[in-house]
């Protein structure tokens, strides 16, 4: 007993107190900021390995982003990495970061769907299915419930069956092997439901995007809540994500 | 000659490698493997060369650290003598190469589908309506899980056939996470491109793979990485397996509803990914490792914050061994829990970790060392009872041998050499093949150009390739209640194994 104490003890205060004002240590690639300077714009949109960066307006979508670094580390005076590691929105188009646009990302409060407040506002109960998802959205999910991110002090909870779930968190690019699975599941829980997208490879495919092995379909079907970008996506970004889509309200 | 020697990271030209008639492919490879438990097959594949198919063997032997290759040209519907009908360890490879490309093999155990992968040779077949394999038995009952599991973790299809609450068998069906890795490799131009791909290849082992990916890239650029270039992968390859053992540590207790041990390993493993992060940006080590420069140099700096950072994790790690390596409800779950006999894991072809918990010992980094290794001299840890306490002890004496060798190259941080380029196109016609341990075994990607060194094949395997098998071995006469800390003291990789 005394033991246990005594490695309580040594533990310290482990949990972060406020996870929307929290700093990330050392080097972060969060939100980008992409200023207005001249460049070899077709060199900047040719490094990138997975076509995220445009040019005219140069822009950078966070949906297809993998985070990798390359075009801030070869034109640093175009595009930085800032520590803003609050980039989820419900707006698909809202991901998209302009040159000279600096604005934080955020839910758009007019576009989320009434019933998400309504009835799963205060308690949200999350199944999770990694469809071909290479274990590290996964990973950071589990992480965002550990003792220090603590994510069920909010009230929200990964559940083990769908019958339990308001929701469904996709990880991966969907294999065309997960997609009946994927869509099981989807129809096991019950109405109404939402359907949230972590990490890069969820939302657009990431690097693999249009690999035959690959099917993409279910999407097209339902609406999308929720999109929290990351390679894998930080679990800051997953809960102020969450936090953001069932607390605000249109008109608060 | 019938095969050619070859070290690890070596680049040859594919003319060089003998090609065999399957009879003397046959004998040669399944003989020089039989009765040798410092031999085992590495990589064995198919690559097509017209209507016909390239046969690939690579047999790595430990004791002389060299990689011995040959090929044999075969015909798709040819029916051939499996190498497992004599050495069981070939079985997995036979059944890839099956699935691939359709040759049958006679004499092989069972030709079960190994991740259907979207270009098999049999599109006709569905994971959706793989036929599990079925015990009649009035006696015996069937508990199907997945491939959606209950907690935030990867598919993959478990069925058990189960005596009461005992478990007699279990077929583990996997390649629901397949997303195409190989043919992407060819598919995807830019180096770069390719880089992102490595780091994908499974999450938990990004410094792993990249790793492997980086030095056959550069092996097949005839680039030779400075010291520091190898000085900053081999401590990123410690520091993941410092971060995932304490994870499967805490992962562990949670099976065992040990939740203090469960809370203590589970938050120390955070700053050693947060340094990750301080380090190169990303917690995973995503965007560390990039082949032909030292991306994020290892500065002295970033040596005294992980001085730090370790002098801070040990005492509270220390304490949280000494508690729960003497909890008794803890050990008598450990303990003779998920056996693995010497013999089996020989028979399979284990790997990594899940060798060394039973005297098999399988370690890259000792047995055909690379980068900063050769320096560190490793002895890997090895322990003699194959069940649970024995791959726990592992992760635990890992961990301190880690943060010892880490501690050791931090002493003398080499200075920053700047490299010299990397040359834009690989040598064309040649193969290589890079073998790196990562955290959970060995790690084997080979690669193949074409006549202007454009890549024409890509290969990967995870130690989970092999070890899966070792999980399904291990439940046996388990009851069904220790699966969880039987799947969680392997934690094996489902997309490092579907590709
Ligand atoms: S950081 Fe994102 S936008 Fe920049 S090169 Fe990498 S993937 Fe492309």
């Amino acid at each position: 007993m005394f033991e246990n104490l005594k490695i309580l003890f040594h533990q310290g205060k482990q949990f972060i107190p406020n996870v929307t004002t929290a700093k990330v240590p050392g080097i972060f690639r969060g939100r980008p900021v992409i200023s207005r300077a001249e460049t070899d714009v077709e060199a900047l949109v040719e490094i990138c390995p997975v076509d995220a960066i445009s040019a005219a307006p140069v822009s950078i979508d966070l949906g297809k982003c993998t985070f990798c670094g390359e075009c801030a580390r070869a034109f640093p005076e175009k595009i930085s990495f800032t520590q803003d590691y609050k980039i989820s929105t419900n707006i698909r188009e809202r991901l998209v970061v302009q040159e000279g646009d600096d604005r934080p990302i955020e839910v758009d409060p007019a576009k989320v769907r009434e019933e998400i407040h309504r009835i799963l506002g205060r308690s949200l109960k999350l199944r999770q299915v990694s469809a071909a998802g290479d274990n590290s959205c996964e990973w950071e999910l589990n992480a965002a419930n550990n003792v220090q991110f603590d994510m069920s002090r909010f009230g929200i909870d990964f559940v083990a069956s769908p019958r339990h779930a308001d929701g469904i968190v996709i990880t991966g690019p969907i294999s065309r092997n997960m997609a009946e699975p994927l869509q099981l599941c989807y129809d096991a829980t019950p109405d109404p439901k939402m359907v949230v997208l972590v990490g890069t490879d969820a939302i657009s495919g990431g690097i693999f995007a249009g690999s035959p092995a690959l099917d993409r379909s279910f999407l097209d079907k339902y609406p999308i809540d929720l999109y929290i970008p990351g390679n894998p996506a930080h679990p800051l970004t997953i809960i102020n994500g969450l936090l953001d889509l069932t607390r605000k309200r249109k008109g608060k | 000659m019938r095969y050619i020697v070859i070290s690890n990271n070596q680049t040859i030209p594919v003319a060089e490698i003998p090609v065999l008639a399957y009879g003397d492919f046959f004998e040669l490879n399944t003989g020089l493997v039989a009765g040798h438990p410092e031999r085992h097959c590495v990589n064995y594949f198919g690559y097509p060369v017209g209507e016909k198919i390239k046969l690939f063997c690579c047999i790595a032997d430990d004791n002389t650290h060299q990689i011995l290759i040959s090929s044999c040209l075969v015909g798709r519907s040819d029916e051939l003598a499996a190498f497992s009908g004599k050495v069981l360890s070939f079985e997995k490879f036979e059944r890839e190469i099956h699935e691939n490309f359709g040759i049958t093999f006679s004499g092989h155990p069972w030709l079960k589908p190994v991740r259907y992968p979207c270009n098999r040779a049999d599109q006709s077949q569905e994971i959706a309506n793989y036929p599990f394999w079925k015990i009649d038995s009035e006696e015996l009952h069937e508990v199907g899980v997945g491939p959606i599991h209950a907690g935030i973790i990867e598919p993959g299809h478990f069925r058990f056939i189960c005596n009461g609450e005992q478990i007699l068998h279990l077929e583990i069906q996997l390649g629901f996470q397949h997303r195409g890795v190989e043919p992407l490799f060819l598919e995807k131009k830019k180096l770069l491109q390719r880089t992102i791909l490595a780091e994908s290849i499974a999450g938990d082992t990004v410094v792993g793979h990249t790793v492997a990916f980086a030095q056959l890239w550069e092996s097949l650029c005839g680039f030779k990485p400075v010291e520091d270039i190898d000085f900053a992968r081999t401590l990123a390859l410690e520091l993941e397996r410092i971060a995932i053992h304490t994870g499967d540590l805490s992962a562990v207790c949670t099976d065992i509803a040990y939740q203090l041990g469960s809370a203590v390993f589970g938050r120390l493993r955070t700053p050693i990914i947060n340094y990750m992060q301080e380090w190169g940006g990303n917690r995973l080590g995503k965007g560390l490792v990039r082949p032909g420069r030292n991306q994020f140099p290892f500065t002295r700096t970033l040596a005294d914050r992980l001085r730090e950072v370790l002098d801070l994790y040990e005492p509270d790690f220390e304490e949280m061994n000494h508690k729960l390596f003497r909890l008794p409800s803890a050990l008598s779950r450990f303990e003779r829990t998920g056996t693995v006999s010497y013999e089996d894991l020989l028979s399979i072809g284990a790997v990594g970790m899940a060798a060394r918990m039973n005297n098999l010992n399988r370690d890259i980094r000792a047995s055909h060392p690379y980068a900063f290794y050769p320096a560190l001299k490793h002895e890997p840890v090895v322990k003699h009872h194959g069940d649970v306490y024995s791959r726990v002890q592992i992760r635990k004496e890992e961990i301190r041998q880690s943060i010892g060798y880490i501690r050791e190259m931090i002493g003398h941080v080499p200075a920053i050499a700047g490299s010299g380029k990397l040359n834009e196109e690989p040598r064309p016609d040649s193969f290589t093949l890079s073998l790196v341990e990562g955290w959970r075994g060995e790690i084997c990607h080979c690669a193949m150009t074409g006549p202007t060194g454009e890549l024409v094949l890509y290969k990967v395997k995870d130690p989970s390739f092999h070890n899966w098998l070792a999980l399904a071995l291990a439940v046996r006469n388990n009851e069904i209640s220790d699966f969880p800390i039987c799947n969680k003291s392997f934690n094996l990789s489902y997309c490092g194994h579907d590709l």
